[in-house]
Parts: C-alpha cells; sequence; structure tokens
C-alpha cells in the first residue's frame, strides 16, 4: 500500500513544474512549519482540556488545602477543611448513602439486566421490539425519570401505593420513609438506566459460540448447569466491566436524591456528591467541597484505572 | 430465525412442550415489558390530560374522564416551555459543533500530522478519562466563573457549556482511533495533489468518517440534553436555564398536570431522536460489549 503512494510521489516528482526538494536548512523551516500547523489543528482542544479537564483536577487538590470563597484570597489552611469535613454529622451518612446506593444500584442493576437479557436472548419474535422499549426510559431525561418516581412514589394518589392498594398489600412511605427512601432511589435509577446493560448483555450473549452449548448439553448439563458453566464464563468480562463502570457511575448520584428527596428525610438520601453541593452551594466553603471532592476522586480514581488496564490488556490480546 | 443455537436448542423448542413454554414465556415478557416500560410513559403522557382534580383522585383512572389539552398549552405558557427549550437546543447544537470542530481537527492532529510530544498529549487527554466527571464540578465551577489569565466568566452563557463539552476525552478518542485506521496512501495522494492539511481534512478525512461523526454527534447531543448538575451551577440566571435545570426550579410551585405535561414536552426531542435513529443506536450500544 505505501509502495504505490511512494512511487506515485516519484513519478510526480519527476515532472519539472514540481519545485525541487528544499535544500537542508529549508527542510527544519518545513519541519518548524508542519509543526505550527499541527498545533493549530490541535490548539482548540488543548485549550478546552487544559481549562476544563486538567486544570480543575490539579485546582481541586489545592484548594482542598485553602480556605476558599471565590472573590477573597484564598488562605492556606493544612488539612483544616479534612478535619472540619470528617467532623460534619452528614459526612457519615453521606458515605454510608452513597455505598448502600451503589452496592444496591449494582445488585439490582447487575442481576436483573443480566436476567432480562438471558430470556431475551432465547426469544425468537419481536426482537426490535424489546430493544426499542427496554432503551426507552434511557432516553428520557433523567430529571423527567426523577419527577416521574416523584410523582409515582406520592403517598396519597401516587402509583406505587396504588399498586399496591390494588394488589391487597400494606402500602408504603416510599421516598418519604428514613428506612425505604435509598431504595425508592435504587428502583428509579435502576428503571431508567437498565436499556443500556440489558443490550450490552444481549450482545455478548449472541457472541457466545453455539458449539458450546451443544457440547456441554451433549454432556448432558441442563438448562441451569448450561448457564453457569458457558454463559457466565463466557460473558465473565463483559461482566466485570459493566460491574466497574456501574460502581463509577453510581457513587456520583445526584439527581435523583436532589430532585426526589433533597436529601431528606433526615439525611437518609444525603450522598457524597451531594453534600459536595451543599458545601460549595448552600454553606459557600469551597475548601470543604473541594475536600470532599478529592476523597471522592481518589476512590473512583481507583477504580477508572482498574477498568482502564482491564480494557487496554483485553484489546491488547484480542 | 437465525441458524446460531443459543441457551436453548432449536430442537427443544420445536417440541409441542417446549413451545408452550416459549410462548408461554415470551407472553410473560412482552406484558412486564409493557408494565415495567411502556405504563409509566403512557401514564405520564395521559396524566397531562387529567383534570387537576382527576390526577389526585384514588383510585386513579386509567383513561381521562375528558381529555384535556390545558395541560400542555398552559405548560408551554405558564413555565415558559419555548425559552427553555430554546436554551436546551442552543446549548446542545453549539456542545455538538465545538466538539465536532475541535475534537476532530485535534484528533485528526494527533493520528495524521505527527506533532512534537503528541503522545504525551494523548496520554494527558486519556488520562483524564480515569477523573470521573462530577467528582470534578466544584473546581471546574471555579475555573468556569474566573477563567485563569483573562478573568471573565462564562456563568449564565452557554460558552459555559460549549467549551467544557469539548474536553470530551472519550469522544476525541473514538475520533482518533477511526483517523488511525484511514489508509495513509489516500491521504498521501490528496497531498500530492496539492491539497492542505485542512482541506484533506476536509474533503477526505471527514467524508470517510460518517460512521464515526455519526456516535459522536449523538453521543453529543445526548449527553448535554440528559446533563443537569452543570447546568444547574453554570445557569443561576432563570432565562438561560435548559429545560432540566428549569423543570426542577419550577417543579415546586406548579399544579402537578402541567408539570407532567412538561415533563412529556421535555422528553419529546430525546425519544424522537431514538426512535429515528434506535438502528444506529442500539447497534452503538451492543458493539461497544464485543469489541472488549
Amino acid at each position: 500500500m505505501t509502495k504505490t503512494a511512494g512511487q506515485q510521489r516519484v513519478t510526480k516528482a519527476a515532472v519539472p513544474l514540481v519545485p525541487a526538494p528544499p535544500p537542508a536548512g529549508g527542510r527544519r523551516r518545513r519541519r518548524l512549519a508542519d509543526q505550527a500547523r499541527a498545533y493549530a489543528f490541535l490548539l482548540g482542544g488543548l485549550v478546552c482540556f487544559a481549562l476544563f479537564s486538567w486544570y480543575p483536577a490539579i485546582r481541586a487538590v489545592v484548594i482542598a488545602f485553602q480556605k476558599y470563597t471565590p472573590g477573597s484570597h484564598p488562605q492556606w489552611a493544612g488539612t483544616a477543611n479534612f478535619t472540619r469535613v470528617l467532623h460534619d454529622p452528614e459526612f457519615g451518612a453521606a458515605w454510608r448513602n452513597t455505598l448502600t446506593f451503589t452496592l444496591l444500584a449494582l445488585l439490582a442493576g447487575f442481576a436483573i439486566p443480566f436476567l432480562l437479557a438471558l430470556v431475551l436472548g432465547e426469544l425468537r419474535h419481536a426482537k426490535a421490539f424489546f430493544r426499542v422499549v427496554v432503551y426507552l426510559p434511557v432516553m428520557i431525561p433523567p430529571v423527567v425519570s426523577a419527577l416521574l418516581w416523584k410523582w409515582f412514589y406520592d403517598p396519597g394518589a401516587g402509583l406505587a401505593n396504588e399498586t399496591l392498594r390494588f394488589l391487597h398489600l400494606p402500602t408504603s412511605n416510599w421516598s418519604n420513609g428514613t428506612g425505604t427512601a435509598l431504595i425508592s432511589l435504587v428502583i428509579v435509577a435502576t428503571w431508567a438506566n437498565m436499556g443500556g446493560t440489558v443490550l450490552i448483555y444481549l450482545a455478548a450473549l449472541q457472541s457466545i459460540p453455539g458449539e458450546l452449548y451443544e457440547a456441554a448439553e451433549l454432556d448432558g448439563a441442563n438448562l441451569l448447569q448450561r448457564v453457569r458453566h458457558v454463559t457466565v464464563p463466557q460473558t465473565r468480562f463483559v461482566i466485570l466491566m459493566l460491574m466497574l463502570l456501574q460502581i463509577i457511575a453510581t457513587m456520583q448520584v445526584f439527581t435523583e436524591p436532589f430532585v426526589i428527596t433533597g436529601g431528606g428525610p433526615e439525611n437518609a438520601t444525603v450522598t457524597v456528591l451531594y453534600l459536595i453541593y451543599k458545601y460549595a452551594f448552600l454553606y459557600n466553603d469551597f475548601g470543604g467541597a473541594c475536600a470532599l471532592s478529592v476523597m471522592l476522586l481518589v476512590l473512583l480514581g481507583a477504580f477508572s484505572a482498574l477498568y482502564l488496564r482491564l480494557t487496554r490488556t483485553e484489546g491488547d490480546t484480542a | 430465525m437465525s441458524s446460531t443455537r443459543t441457551l436453548i436448542s432449536p430442537a427443544a423448542l420445536a417440541r409441542p412442550r417446549g413451545k408452550a413454554i416459549y410462548w408461554t414465556v415470551f407472553t410473560a415478557v412482552v406484558v412486564l415489558f409493557a408494565l415495567a416500560f411502556l405504563f409509566p410513559v403512557y401514564w405520564m403522557v395521559t396524566g397531562a390530560m387529567k383534570s387537576p382534580d382527576e390526577v389526585a383522585q384514588t383510585p386513579p383512572t386509567l383513561l381521562p374522564h375528558h381529555w384535556h389539552l390545558g395541560g400542555y398549552t398552559d405548560a408551554w405558557d405558564l413555565m415558559q416551555l419555548p425559552r427553555h427549550l430554546c436554551n436546551t437546543v442552543v446549548q446542545a447544537a453549539g456542545a455538538w459543533a465545538f466538539q465536532l470542530v475541535f475534537c476532530t481537527a485535534a484528533a485528526y492532529a494527533l493520528s495524521k500530522l505527527r506533532p512534537a510530544f503528541g503522545k504525551v498529549i494523548l496520554g494527558g487527554i486519556l488520562a483524564t478519562l480515569m477523573v470521573p466527571a462530577q467528582a470534578l464540578v466544584v473546581p471546574k465551577y471555579l475555573t468556569a466563573a474566573d477563567l485563569p489569565l483573562i478573568h471573565t466568566s462564562l456563568l449564565n452563557d452557554p460558552l459555559g457549556i460549549w467549551l467544557p463539552a469539548v474536553a470530551n476525552a472519550f469522544n476525541l478518542y473514538l475520533l482518533k482511533r477511526f483517523f488511525d485506521q484511514l489508509p495513509r496512501d489516500v491521504l498521501a495522494a490528496a497531498e500530492i495533489d496539492g491539497a492542505g492539511k485542512l482541506r484533506i481534512l476536509w474533503s477526505v478525512v471527514l467524508p470517510m468518517s460518517r460512521p464515526v461523526l455519526g456516535v459522536v454527534s449523538i453521543f453529543a447531543l445526548v449527553a448535554v440534553w440528559q446533563d443537569f448538575l452543570w447546568p444547574l451551577m453554570v445557569f443561576s440566571d432563570t432565562d438561560e436555564q435548559p429545560i432540566s435545570v428549569a423543570l426542577v426550579q419550577l417543579s415546586q410551585n406548579i399544579q402537578l398536570t402541567v408539570l407532567i405535561a412538561a415533563m412529556v414536552i421535555a422528553s419529546i426531542p430525546m425519544v424522537a431522536l431514538f426512535l429515528v435513529f434506535q438502528r444506529h443506536i442500539i447497534a452503538g450500544i451492543s458493539a461497544d460489549s464485543t469489541k472488549g
């Protein structure tokens, strides 16, 4: 391929109209001009990355050690921000809620889509219908999903309690009860986000070679054994990737608690990101907000690094 | 009916018992999907057409007694939806255009122009993938509020959405990887014909990159339309707020039917986009996993 290009260049160069190759001194100048041109193309992107990714990442760490409110001069505060944040009674609640939310969302947002994908993979009809319908909630803006479920959870005429009454089951406080609020939010997040997971699992299931199932069946494996010994090992990598992605995503939960519960009742749904928001915009304490951000960043960065590492190595071997 | 076998063998499905089980499961899944995913949407669309009394009544009605379109028209007027929708469109379209121009140019440079320190820059861009976006919103907000060196504020300005949108490592890397695959000799041939770098990008690279540009476009549009926390921080001025922020701000003091109607209106553009491009969007998501 490259050979033809080289040949073309030779034949072209033989045409006398094309200027002779520049002398040695001009080549360096041309290389500089090439560099300038390359950087001209890079410039817009670089400036945006510098301003909105690299600089904020550094700044988060710096401000975490400063007393900082916009407009005033920042002062070094040592670890005061960290100790103040750590002693905030909401701190423990926020981390506990975030970790519980992540764990519950992982269980629900992992098991349910896997089961759904397993069943959908076997269905031979209306495939397009299932795919579109399961992905529909993902396309509804998260704010709308949150407001929609807030309305469903309404203790008066909410659909959630109406359904329970219809089934002659005891009603619940849903997002208004200290014990149930967090679970209510997990339901919303699972409903709104599982479409993508289902579709990815479905694609992974379809890439499993059919011979494996056939061989397992000949060996006398029943349905459950085939799932356990063929499906799960064959999709293990996708399962692991999606788990990591979901941990990273759900630990940053904000919209649902902000819109549905406002962090309540009694701090039952205050999450870390919500607390960061409160420090910045309610208490005007940007040092505290950045100290919290750095903590979240360190924890999530570890998961991201693991994720990138795994995808990278898998991509190399593939 | 493809011939590839799955968990359950075609032979087992062909047996009468298998057939019966298959159709039972099929019906159950159709009903489950309709109840879980379509019914909430139906409830929202029709809820907006009920009267305020009817929407609050127990037990609720499956069909509105009288179909009011008043909820929708009230939402349109009272909540100033045209303004907020227009803001969202401007923000999303601008973010899309900025991302397409700057990310494409940068990806082209990194892939084909061999800038000095190109590897370092790419590494720096990829490193941002490790930093979860929301964990950095506060320092990002401070930067947008007071840009270094020039000391201008991007708050309440669409640029506050557009410029950060460019710093999207995922889309940039997607473009770069696609450009890497373009055959070198085609670009070399264009260069010999006397085309400049910009000309090559415009008339050779971009026409060959339609699939990836489509994917990036959809990602860019959806991301801005669905975002909430960042526009909530950037736009304190009600007149500039996109519909997602306005909905939450206005949800406290507005009649329920009107709010529901506004929710429906806010969902229409993305749902419509999805229904039109569903084949591509679903194929794109499914391809994610096979890529590994």
